[in-house]
């Protein structure tokens, strides 16, 4: 079971994710401090650690438009949070799942913050209102970099792949 | 059925006679380009390596661009570090179209591109920038990724488990009214097809109001097709393409003037006549929130922003130097102004354009993406407004999450320099 900790509308940009004024901040061990710096309590909340693992941010559609800055995604997975939306912003999705951020689509979720969900490969049921919303799966593209566990191992295997193929050739 | 030209591009990057939407491909890069996030890219390039045993050398370094633009010169201490770091890199693995800030080679990587002449039809280039869909002006597919996903390209040279988009055809038909412009264009049809309506496809823009735009405005529409969602934006080449590549990016070799076929299987039409057209606002705080600039009344502007990668050419610094000529800005309005490359600056330097705009009242800034984003110079204070030409008016965008940002065309921008109040061009100031 998860618990909603924050609930979004629609068009939420990377600008409000990870504010551009901390952009010369790019490595995934210090983004974290800077997740949603404009919403001072939520952030304060993240960097007091009083959010668990799992805990789960609720959006419309369109979450993560904008800017290609990864570091968006390198905050949210910081912190261990899912994402779930009624749909995501190519750039953004593609980079959470090559660091391997928990994004679920929903396209009709209703939840509210405090709301206790559970998160199933097909759906997710919402135990504080009892009702069930279908989940899409992820691009099927993307499925080989999820089972590596994100682009850089996937990465690496198709690189030492290459090199022994070169050798045999 | 025959092949959009996206799907034509990356049947050539894969080696295959056909591609279709929703297949599964590896295409090769042509040309990857970054910025200052290449320090984050370097980072997860010597990730990719790590415990290899093999030595991290990028896969082609003549096809790697890394333009530094975003925070120049640098702003911050650590802004500095990453640069060096960026320079060290670029030296070490013989990266030879680096370009620094400098007079003679810096400029916004949108612009440099181009210029350069390292964009071709037909190509594929990936950019760690969502507004890499850019260069789809010159015929190419170009596209943003993630820091992680380019330094996989540049460890393998393609990018991997990319799905063939579907494309809409976007045919603009007409002539473009006075004081209309590219820009007006693009917000229109971003507020028709709201802010995800081309999320994970291709906009192809056909039509005669596209055959005759200058590479200047293909680039403005190319450039915002993102802020629809798109994947990438192009314009099929023609002998306008062919004039820019030759004249002004001085290409050489070898030109392929790739097109779509003629039954190729479109997602959707879209049909605008410009000549119907306004000039447009996108007001705050999400780009599809467009109206024309007769709906947007009394809105007072504390500071104009003409320059950026959507619009810092020529043609937008001429037009608004055409407006301000010999006049002055409204009292309490101030102006930036940030020409899209140093090549651009020299131009509107000899042409007059600058000094025109500074004896108006206006700052020329040197080219740069810092204030568009609010990173670097430009922030705005509480509760005020800007009116830019730039591309995003989300919130924060301009470095303070309790201001607005409306965006506009550079006519606009020019002619409520004048008022102080969001104007039409069509009827002048004051």
């Amino acid at each position: 079971m998860a618990r909603v900790v924050l609930k979004l509308g629609d068009d939420i940009s990377t600008d409000i994710i990870y504010p551009g004024r901390f952009m010369a901040t790019v490595l995934p061990t210090e983004t974290p401090q800077y997740a949603f710096a404009d919403f001072p309590e939520f952030n304060a909340r993240l960097k007091k650690g009083e959010i668990p693992a799992g805990s789960v941010v609720v959006a419309g559609k369109n979450f993560g438009c904008g800017s290609s800055r990864e570091q968006a995604a390198s905050t949210l997975k910081g912190h261990e949070l899912v994402v779930v939306a009624r749909n995501f912003a190519r750039i953004f999705l593609q980079n959470a799942i090559n660091l391997g951020l928990r994004l679920v689509v929903c396209p009709e979720i209703e939840a509210e913050e405090g709301d206790e969900l559970e998160i199933l490969p097909d759906k997710i049921i919402n135990r504080t209102s009892g009702k069930e919303f279908r989940v899409e799966p992820l691009p099927k593209a993307r499925q080989a970099i999820i089972d590596a566990g994100g682009l850089i191992p996937y990465t690496r295997q198709r690189l030492l792949e290459k090199v022994a193929s070169r050798k045999r050739a | 059925m025959g092949l959009t030209m996206v799907e034509k591009i990356l049947a050539r990057a894969t080696g295959q006679k056909k591609v279709t939407a929703g297949q599964v491909v590896e295409p090769r890069v042509s040309l990857a380009m970054s910025h200052e996030n290449a320090a984050l890219v370097i980072n997860q390039f010597l990730e990719v390596y790590k415990d290899t045993g093999l030595k991290p050398r990028v896969w082609d370094p003549d096809k790697i661009a890394i333009i530094l633009d975003h925070r120049v010169p640098a702003e911050s201490s650590k802004t500095a570090t990453n640069q060096k770091k960026i320079r060290e890199f670029v030296a070490a693995q013989k990266i030879k179209k680096f370009h620094d800030i400098r007079g003679d080679q810096g400029g916004i990587c949108h612009q440099i591109l181009p210029e350069s002449g390292y964009v071709l039809p037909g190509t594929v280039v990936v950019g760690t920038d969502s507004h890499t869909t850019s260069h789809g002006a010159l015929g190419a597919f170009s596209f943003g990724i993630g820091a992680t996903e380019m330094a996989s390209v540049w460890a393998l040279g393609r990018v991997l488990n990319v799905e063939v988009p579907k494309t809409i055809k976007v045919v603009a038909s007409g002539k473009f009214p006075r004081y209309v412009l590219p820009k007006d264009f693009i917000l229109y049809l971003i507020g028709r097809i709201t802010a995800e309506g081309a999320n994970f496809k291709v906009l192809e823009y056909h039509g005669p109001a596209i055959e005759h735009m200058p590479t200047s405005g293909r680039l403005t529409i190319c450039n915002m097709s993102v802020e629809a969602g798109a994947t990438s934006g192009i314009v099929p080449p023609d002998r306008e393409t062919l004039r820019y590549l030759r004249e002004e990016a001085k290409v050489k070799g070898k030109i392929e003037m790739f097109q779509p076929e003629a039954d190729a299987e479109y997602d959707q039409v879209i049909e605008i006549d410009v000549s119907e057209l306004e000039p447009m606002i996108a007001c705050p705080h999400t780009v599809d929130n467009v109206k024309p600039v007769s709906q947007v009344h009394q809105v007072k502007v504390d500071q104009i922003v003409i320059g950026s990668c959507t619009n810092g050419r020529l043609d937008d610094l001429a037009v608004a130097a055409k407006i301000l000529k010999g006049k002055k800005l409204a009292r309490g309005v101030r102006m930036l102004v940030f020409p899209a490359s140093f090549r651009i600056y020299q131009q509107a330097l000899q042409l007059g354009y600058l000094a025109d705009l500074v004896k108006a009242g206006a700052v020329i800034m040197n080219p740069g993406c810092g204030c568009c984003l609010g990173v670097h110079q430009g922030a705005l204070g509480d509760g005020e407004v800007a009116l830019s030409t730039t591309n995003r008016n989300f919130k924060g965008r301009m470095g303070n999450p309790k201001a607005e940002v409306y965006l506009c065309s550079p006519a606009v921008a020019a002619a409520s320099a004048l008022t102080g109040y969001i104007t039409d061009p069509r009827k002048g100031g004051k």
